[in-house]
């Protein structure tokens, strides 16, 4: 959906990762972009250039941040300190809402830094739905939640990723974050059919896109955001605007960064969906 | 399975060390069977067994944090020798894997470890320890904190028996036992070169550079690890400089701070009032000293 409670109200258009190769080119260009996502933990941290940088590009452009380690689906309760971190930098960024995975990655205590897959059982669907909550009171921003790449299935599921997507967003009341490239990836993974995945997510709860590119392999695809977006993941996001009309997207390109007009214009590819999506709101 | 078990086991099995080959076990250390525990948790599917799927995740996670180390340490790897860093990053990642949110502490404990370790290093104990401290003072500079800096304002009308100077939390200080400050600059500069250089020469720099840190003589040095600009950078000191900051940062008044570190100072007495104002000078204009009453305990300022 454009504007919605899960973006806060927001109707921002086609954003790139903010990337350390290409820091100094925003900096002296000052290319038009319409916004940056930054990863949340590179700046969750005291001080020095990383977050010189990073008020340097908030003076120009908005910035929306993504996590990648808060793990709502831990059965663990949240990090303290990673809470109070990520409030004093949504503070500076004032992002308007934040974004991170649908997915658990530590326990114990111990950390495995991945992005694991969940069980999709109505017991994982109630803790997660809880953590996310506690998150989003803690911050006091809107929260969306990210379907993640997946190479693994779990004997102990009840139902769907998405089905199970859509009852964590309904517990929680949270938004959710819709990466086309990881249902795509998951898709041809685990032999389900992309679309109805894109079919069945609940288009009034749907904050961000995410598009990327992936890494093929013999028997699996990884989901390694280092290539440009393939035709058929464009199909799939072209499937998604349709539905939801135009909808802040953002490209992810985190391995093998080529140049930032290069980047840029992958992302602006998107343009050719969304103004159809335009054309057809404004009919 | 609730949701904790399962994910313990995976966790388990995921943080399980990889074969030589990089190939998940197909027995853990502990005498699990991996395929087991893959087929007790994780369905097969057309193209994959549930071991073929867990060990993606396996290797991932080693490949994830061996690379994250390694790039934290890229000169303790030139102390130890590629092979041998490998090794050692394994067998210290198993004992400590990370308890952060973020890669960036995953060596917060290699320190403590190495030294309850030291056949890793072998001969090079000494030099590997040093190089640690280093490249972690060198992380935490990069990030630290930065209080408000100490104007003279803040010192007017404050008795010198009783004045405590607090440093910066990001500036650490270092004795070392090998000027191992120039070998991670040669490491370093090697490193950018062998971007852009072939892989013949990036196998003889490679060489090179093992080869001078294996000469490396002792030749203790102290250091000052900080930041000005938002740069880091590796201050020498004068062994007096040093002994100053390292007692104001552990407390001790400023008086006391000078009377201690030039007590069996060699520097003449008559020329010591001129050497205590041009280090305040420098340390004062580096920002080093911070309006933090107290400031956060540094837990890397190490000594010998």
């Amino acid at each position: 959906m454009p504007a919605n409670r899960f973006n806060g109200h927001t109707d921002y258009g086609i954003g790139i990762g903010l990337r350390s190769p290409h820091y100094h080119h925003i900096l002296t260009r000052k290319p038009v972009v319409d916004w940056f996502e930054i990863i949340s933990e590179n700046f969750m941290i005291d001080g020095g250039r990383p977050l010189r940088i990073l008020d340097q590009i908030l003076e120009q452009y908005k910035v929306v941040q993504h996590g990648v380690s808060m793990y709502f689906g831990s059965a663990e309760r949240p990090n303290r300190e990673h809470l109070r971190r990520l409030k004093t930098l949504v503070q500076r960024t004032k992002t308007p809402w934040l974004s991170d995975h649908l997915c658990w990655g530590s326990v114990d205590g111990r950390y495995t830094h991945d992005l694991l897959p969940m069980p999709y059982t109505f017991e994982a669907a109630r803790i997660t739905a809880q953590k996310i909550r506690e998150v989003r009171d803690f911050i006091e921003i809107p929260v969306a939640v990210e379907n993640v790449s997946s190479y693994a299935e779990f004997h102990v599921s009840e139902m769907t990723e998405w089905e199970f997507l859509n009852e964590v967003a309904e517990r929680a009341d949270c938004g959710i974050l819709l990466d086309v490239n990881n249902i795509y990836v998951s898709s041809q993974n685990h032999s389900f059919d992309p679309f109805t995945y894109v079919n069945s997510v609940p288009a009034e709860r749907v904050a961000q896109i995410h598009i990327a590119g992936h890494s093929k392999y013999r028997k699996y695809i990884l989901d390694t955001h280092d290539h440009p977006v393939i035709d058929p993941v464009w199909k799939l996001y072209g499937r998604a605007i349709e539905r939801l009309g135009h909808t802040a997207t953002l490209l992810e390109w985190d391995d093998s960064i080529p140049s930032f007009d290069e980047v840029h214009d992958e992302a602006l590819k998107a343009n050719r969906f969304l103004a159809s999506a335009s054309l057809a709101a404004a009919v | 399975m609730k949701l904790l078990s399962l994910q313990r086991r995976m966790a388990r099995a995921v943080m399980t060390p990889l074969t030589s080959s990089e190939r998940m076990r197909s027995v853990a250390p502990d005498g699990r069977s991996m395929r087991a525990v893959a087929s007790q948790i994780i369905k097969p599917n057309d193209r994959m067994t549930s071991f073929e799927r867990l060990e993606i995740y396996n290797r991932q996670y080693w490949f994830r944090v061996l690379s994250a180390f390694a790039e934290d340490f890229p000169g303790v790897r030139a102390v130890l020798g590629g092979r041998r860093f490998d090794a050692m990053a394994k067998a210290y990642l198993i004992d400590c894997p990370s308890q952060s949110f973020t890669l960036r502490n995953l060596g917060s404990r290699l320190v403590i470890w190495l030294q309850k370790h030291p056949s890793w290093a072998g001969e090079r104990q000494n030099l590997a320890l040093d190089m640690v401290r280093l490249e972690w003072a060198d992380i935490e500079a990069f990030d630290g904190l930065r209080e408000p800096s100490l104007k003279p304002e803040d010192l007017a009308g404050v008795n010198p028996a009783k004045l405590r100077l607090h440093l910066q939390p990001y500036v650490s200080l270092l004795a070392l036992r090998y000027p191992v400050d120039e070998l991670l600059l040669e490491v370093r500069k090697d490193s950018d070169d062998l971007d852009v250089a072939s892989n013949t020469f990036n196998e003889r720099h490679k060489r090179k550079r093992v080869s001078a840190a294996a000469k490396l003589k002792p030749s203790p040095i102290f250091l000052a690890v900080h930041r000005l600009d938002e740069d880091v950078y590796f201050r020498r000191l004068d062994r007096e400089e040093f002994a100053i900051l390292f007692a104001l940062h552990a407390g001790k008044s400023l008086n006391a701070a000078i009377e201690s570190a030039l007590r069996s100072s060699p520097i003449a007495v008559v020329d010591r009032a001129a050497h205590v104002e041009k280090w305040f000078h420098t340390w004062s204009a580096l920002g080093w000293f911070c309006r933090l009453e107290k400031s956060p305990k540094n837990e890397k300022a190490a000594s010998r």
